[in-house]
C-alpha cells in the first residue's frame, strides 16, 4: 500500500474525530475529481473572510449593520448576472444546484401543471424531481448528445418544462440547447426551458450558450465558489413557485436568511473563472487531451466514451471505459497511489450504482462496469497528468493480471 | 465491517496488532432491511468506527452477485417448497468469494470479519474452522463453505472472545457501535413485512390444503410456499390431539401433508452441494462426528460418508427429527468443523 500504517492510538471515549486524515499521510494528491468538487479560489476565500469574521448581518434588517450585509449580496447578484448575462433580479440564490434544479422542476409544475420532460442524461437533481412530477425522459444518442428527432416527436403543445442539461457531468458532452430550446419555441411555445449548467460554468460562457433557457441552475462549489450556495436564474415571466416558504427572500421566491458568506464567495469564484475562462479552456483542455491520448495509447481496450462522432466536449472531463476491471477495485488502487478519481456515480451510503447515463448512451453493464471519470480543473498541472499517466496504466494492467488467473475462481462449488 | 460492533472491535484488534487494515462494507442490497449489512445507517456506523480508527472506509457494491446468488435463488427455492439459508449462500459467493477476491486484486492477503468463529491449524499444517469461544453466539454453522483456500485467507479476530467481551473491548476503545444490539435476521427480509411480504412482492403464494396420512383434508394454508417441514403452527389445524407436523410439502400441488412426530423422524440424510473444510471423512466407522442441522441446534452424533466429491450420507446414531430439504448440515469433530452440504432435493 502505497501510505504508511497509520498512527492509531486508541481514541477516548467519545473521541470524535480520527487521529491523522489520510489526505495529510500521502506526499502527493493526483486530484482529478473536479467535477466532484474544485478547491476554493483565492479570489472566493479573500472575498468570503471578512464574512467569516467581523463582518456579519442577516441583510433582511433595517440597520447600518443589515445594509452592509444586504450591499454585499445585492453587489454579488450583479456580479452573477454580469457572467451569467441575466438582470440582477432573475438572480435567485439557493443552497446549491440540486435546489436550483428542483425549484425549477417542481416550482415550475406548481405554477403550471402539465407534461414535463427532460434528457435521458440528467443529473439526479432533475432527474428525480421531474419523476416526482410524472415526467417522462427523451433518449440520447451513443454520443451521448440529446437526440433532436426524439425531442421534436416527443414536444406536444401543452408541455409545461423540458430540462436539457448544458453539459453532462459524467462524460462532459455537450448538449444541443439552443436548439432544444428553438424547437420548444416553435412547437411547444408555453413550455419553460431549463438548463443545469453547474458542469458547464467553469468552462462555457454561460452569458451565451444558456442564452435560450428561462430558468440556469448554477452552483457555486464546481467553479471554485465554497459549497453550500448556487443560483437560479429565472427570467422575467418564467412561472414559478417557491419550494420554500418563509420569509419571502428572493422575491417570495426563496425563503431564509441569506448566505452571506457564501453568496459572496459564489460571486468572486464566478467573476474568477469568467476572467481565466478562455485561457483555462485552452490550458486544461490540452491536459485533458495528453490525459486521453496517453491512457488510450497505454492501456489496450480503454475507450473515450462518447467521441465517436466528435461531439463537443467540456475542456475538463475525461470519461473512460476500461473493459476487464471493476471500478471499484480501480478506485481503491488509484487512491491507494494518490489519484483521485470518480466512477461519476455514487448513492448516499458511497456504493457506486450503474450509470443511468452509460445506459442512455447504450453501453451495457459489462462495458460500464470498468468506467472511470477523470476531471480536471482550475489547480491541474502537467505534474497531475505525468502522475495518472504513470499511475493509471499499471494499476490496470496489476488488476487485469490478478484478476485472469485467480487463487480460486468463482463458482467453484 | 457491517457496521456491527463484531467487526468494529475486529478491525480495532487487527490495526493493534500491526497489521494494516482498510475498512470495508458490502453494499449488497438496495431493497428494505431492518439492518444487515447495507442501510445507509449501518454504513455510517462503520465509516465513522473507521474514523475513529484512523483507517479508509469502502463501500463495495456486490449488489448483482447477491442478487443473482442469493435473492435469487432464495425466492426460486421457495417456488419449490425449499427452504435455504440465504446467509450460507451470502458466505459462500459475497463474503468468501467476490470479497475475497477483491481483496485480493486490490493487493490484500488477508481478508477478516466480525464472525464468531476460530481458525485452527491442524499439526498437518491444514487448516479447520472451529466454534467460536462465545458457544451462544457460534457462527461456525454459516461458515461451513470455507475451504483451505478461503480459510488461509481469512482472519476472525474475535472468535476467541465471548460477546460480553467484545461489547467491553468496544466501549473501553470509545468504538460507538459497542451497544449496538445484534442483527438477528435475514437482512432483506423486514421485520415489519416478514418472509411473506418479500416473497409475496417476488412471487404469486397459493393457498393450499393440510392432508392427513390417508389424504383428508384437516387444515388449510394461506401460502402453501411459506410452509417448512417440520412446522406445527399455522397450518390451520384443529386443536387437541396428538401434535401434527407439516411432514411433507409439494407446492406443485398446493398440498401440505400432515402427521405426528413420529413421521418427521429419519436415521439418515443425503447432502448435495457438500464442501469439506479439507479431505472427507475416511471411510469405516467413525464415532466422532457430530451433524449439526439448524444455526442453534444441539449436535447429534452421525457417522459420515462421502459420496463422490461433493455428496455424502449421514447415519444419525438414533432417529431424529427430518431437516428441511435447503437447509444445511454441518459436520463437526468435536468443535472443529469439517465440512457440510445441504439437504438434497
Amino acid at each position: 500500500m502505497a501510505y504508511p500504517a497509520p498512527v492509531v492510538g486508541v481514541p477516548a471515549a467519545g473521541c470524535e474525530t480520527g487521529p491523522v486524515p489520510e489526505h495529510d499521510r500521502r506526499d502527493r494528491l493526483t486530484y482529478l475529481d473536479h467535477a466532484a468538487t474544485t478547491p476554493l479560489r483565492p479570489a472566493a476565500r479573500d472575498a468570503m473572510l471578512p464574512w467569516l469574521g467581523e463582518r456579519f448581518g442577516n441583510p433582511s434588517g433595517d440597520h447600518r449593520v443589515a445594509r452592509a450585509a444586504r450591499q454585499a449580496v445585492d453587489e454579488a447578484r450583479d456580479l452573477v448576472a454580469v457572467v451569467l448575462g441575466c438582470r440582477p433580479g432573475d438572480v435567485v440564490f439557493t443552497s446549491g444546484g440540486t435546489e436550483a434544479d428542483n425549484m425549477a422542476v417542481r416550482g415550475v409544475h406548481a405554477a403550471r401543471p402539465g407534461p414535463v420532460l427532460c434528457s435521458a442524461i440528467e443529473h439526479d437533481a432533475v432527474r428525480n424531481p421531474v419523476r416526482s412530477v410524472g415526467g417522462t425522459t427523451v433518449a440520447v444518442d451513443a454520443r451521448g448528445v440529446l437526440d433532436l428527432d426524439a425531442l421534436g416527436a416527443a414536444l406536444t403543445p401543452d408541455l409545461t418544462l423540458l430540462a436539457v442539461m448544458t453539459a453532462n457531468n459524467e462524460i462532459g458532452v455537450i448538449q444541443p440547447l439552443a436548439e432544444a430550446a428553438e424547437l420548444v419555441r416553435r412547437r411547444a411555445p408555453r413550455a419553460v426551458v431549463h438548463t443545469d449548467a453547474v458542469q458547464a460554468a467553469s468552462w462555457l460562457d454561460l452569458a451565451v450558450v444558456v442564452a435560450g433557457a428561462d430558468l440556469i441552475a448554477v452552483s457555486s462549489h464546481k467553479v471554485g465558489g465554497p459549497q453550500g450556495v448556487g443560483a437560479l436564474v429565472a427570467r422575467p415571466g418564467a412561472p414559478l413557485r417557491p419550494l420554500l416558504l418563509g420569509g419571502g427572500q428572493e422575491r417570495e421566491l426563496r425563503s431564509g436568511t441569506h448566505n452571506v458568506a457564501g453568496i459572496v464567495g459564489m460571486a468572486a469564484a464566478l467573476r474568477a473563472a469568467a476572467a481565466e475562462r478562455n485561457a483555462a479552456a485552452t490550458r486544461v483542455g490540452a491536459l485533458r487531451d495528453r490525459l486521453a491520448e496517453g491512457l488510450l495509447a497505454a492501456v489496450p481496450g480503454a475507450v473515450e466514451t462518447g467521441v465517436g462522432e466528435g461531439a463537443p466536449r467540456l475542456p475538463g472531463t475525461l470519461h473512460l471505459c476500461i473493459p476487464g476491471i471493476e471500478s471499484e477495485a480501480l478506485l481503491f488502487l488509484l487512491d491507494e497511489a494518490g489519484v483521485c478519481a470518480s466512477a461519476a456515480s455514487a448513492c448516499a451510503s458511497g456504493a457506486h450504482q450503474a450509470s443511468h447515463v452509460l445506459a442512455a448512451m447504450g453501453i451495457g453493464p459489462e462495458q460500464g462496469a470498468g468506467a472511470l471519470r477523470l476531471s480536471l480543473g482550475w489547480t491541474s498541472t502537467d505534474e497531475d497528468i505525468d502522475d495518472a499517466l504513470r499511475v493509471i496504466p499499471a494499476v490496470v494492467a496489476h488488476l487485469r493480471g490478478v484478476q485472469d488467473r485467480d487463487v480460486e475462481p468463482a463458482g467453484r462449488r | 465491517m457491517s457496521g456491527g460492533v463484531d467487526s468494529s472491535v475486529a478491525a480495532a484488534r487487527l490495526i493493534a496488532g500491526g497489521h494494516e487494515v482498510v475498512g470495508v462494507t458490502m453494499k449488497l442490497w438496495g431493497g428494505e432491511s431492518d439492518t444487515g449489512c447495507c442501510s445507509v445507517s449501518d454504513v455510517d456506523d462503520a465509516r465513522r468506527v473507521a474514523q475513529q480508527l484512523g483507517i479508509a472506509h469502502h463501500t463495495w457494491t456486490f449488489s448483482d452477485d447477491f442478487d443473482r446468488h442469493v435473492v435469487g435463488p432464495y425466492v426460486d427455492a421457495h417456488g419449490r417448497g425449499i427452504t435455504p439459508n440465504p446467509c450460507v449462500e451470502c458466505n459462500r459467493h459475497l463474503k468468501f468469494d467476490r470479497l475475497l477476491r477483491r481483496a485480493h486484486a486490490v493487493g490484500f492477503d488477508t481478508v477478516a470479519t466480525g464472525h464468531h468463529a476460530r481458525i485452527v491449524v491442524r499439526p498437518d499444517g491444514t487448516r479447520r474452522l472451529a466454534r467460536g469461544a462465545d458457544a451462544a453466539k457460534d457462527q461456525s454453522y454459516v461458515l461451513y463453505v470455507l475451504g483451505q483456500a478461503e480459510l488461509a485467507r481469512t482472519l476472525l479476530p474475535v472468535g476467541q472472545m465471548t460477546k460480553a467481551e467484545v461489547r467491553a473491548e468496544a466501549e473501553a476503545l470509545g468504538l460507538r457501535t459497542a451497544h449496538k444490539p445484534d442483527s438477528q435476521d435475514v437482512c432483506f427480509i423486514t421485520s415489519s413485512r416478514g418472509r411473506r411480504g418479500f416473497l409475496g412482492g417476488r412471487m404469486d403464494l397459493r393457498p393450499g390444503r393440510v392432508v392427513d396420512e390417508a389424504g383428508r383434508d384437516v387444515g388449510s394454508v394461506d401460502a402453501v410456499e411459506l410452509v417448512t417441514v417440520g412446522q406445527r403452527r399455522g397450518l390451520g389445524l384443529p386443536g387437541g390431539g396428538e401434535p401434527r407436523y407439516a411432514v411433507d410439502v409439494d407446492v406443485a400441488a398446493a398440498t401440505v401433508r400432515v402427521g405426528p412426530e413420529r413421521d418427521l423422524l429419519c436415521g439418515e440424510v443425503a447432502l448435495e452441494r457438500v464442501v469439506w473444510s479439507a479431505d472427507p471423512p475416511g471411510s469405516g466407522p467413525n464415532s466422532s462426528i457430530a451433524a449439526q442441522c439448524s444455526a442453534h441446534g444441539a449436535p447429534r452424533a452421525a457417522q459420515v460418508e462421502a459420496v463422490g466429491s461433493d455428496h455424502a450420507l449421514v447415519r444419525f446414531h438414533g432417529h431424529q427429527r427430518r431437516v428441511a430439504r435447503g437447509q444445511s448440515v454441518v459436520l463437526y469433530e468435536g468443535d472443529e468443523v469439517i465440512g457440510g452440504g445441504i439437504v438434497a432435493a
